[in-house]
């Protein structure tokens, strides 16, 4: 129990049109409220699912964009964002949802929990990681 | 399977969840509470209004570990703890008051 290992959650696809995004979130925060050390990276499409203002009601399918502001409460302080597939689709930070997480050890200020990095950065912190899930 | 309130019946599923979310009332509440051998007072009440609201904001119903650590954010340590959580909702505090507030069994819930 007392092996906590890096988790890194790839994901690489737009937020609708297949289930991945949603299933990605639900492992996410299955295996976060068993303590592990969880971060979520986002690539190519995948940056979409951050995307702000998202409305579902044309397509019948749940909005589950609230949810990834809820990982601050799961302990979940890292969110990495390539900053080349921002750019390749148009997008910069701005457009981006806030999630925040509690910093325990500062006073439990208040921390912005998304991460805009480049390329390289990215494959570092894959590198970092004990455990890889791509989706 | 089926509650019954006021002549009408709402499905649940095997383990007692409501079917459709859209379905509950705080007469539901009652109903369902009473099947779980509770008993509803303003302390379970504030759980599981609290319960509904995380739902709406979030779209998901908390873990049992981010329940009490919310609970005790908004309604102070005295209540955020696992033993007053556990007083109220012997089964668990998530899965017992989330059936209550007729949201889906928390995420991460086996």
């Amino acid at each position: 129990m007392s092996d906590v290992k890096k988790f890194l959650y790839v994901n690489r696809r737009a937020p609708y049109g297949t289930i991945y995004a949603l299933e990605s979130l639900e492992v996410v925060l299955i295996g976060a409220a068993f303590e592990q050390d969880v971060s979520l990276a986002f690539l190519d499409d995948g940056v979409f699912q951050l995307t702000k203002g998202q409305n579902t009601d044309g397509i019948g399918v749940k909005n589950f964009s609230p949810t990834f502001r809820a990982l601050g409460d799961y302990d979940v302080q890292k969110l990495f964002v390539e900053r080349e597939s921002l750019e390749e689709r148009g997008l910069s930070e701005d457009d981006l949802i806030e999630v925040v997480y509690e910093d325990e050890d500062d006073d439990w200020e208040e921390k912005p929990a998304i991460r805009v990095i480049s390329r390289a950065e990215m494959a570092d912190a894959m590198a970092d990681a004990d455990v890889v899930l791509s989706f | 399977m089926a509650y019954e309130v006021n002549g009408q019946t709402v499905e649940h599923d095997e383990e007692g969840y409501i079917t459709n979310l859209g379905d509950w009332t705080p007469e539901l509440a009652e109903v369902i509470a009473k099947a779980e051998d509770i008993e509803m007072d303003d302390e379970r009440w504030e759980v599981v209004n609290f319960l509904r609201e995380y739902y709406d904001e979030y779209q998901i119903a908390p873990a049992v570990r981010v329940l009490i650590k919310s609970v005790k954010k908004t309604m102070g340590p005295e209540k955020g703890n696992n033993k007053y959580m556990y007083e109220l909702f012997p089964y668990g505090p998530a899965k017992q008051a989330c059936k209550i507030a007729g949201l889906p069994k928390p995420t991460g819930c086996v």
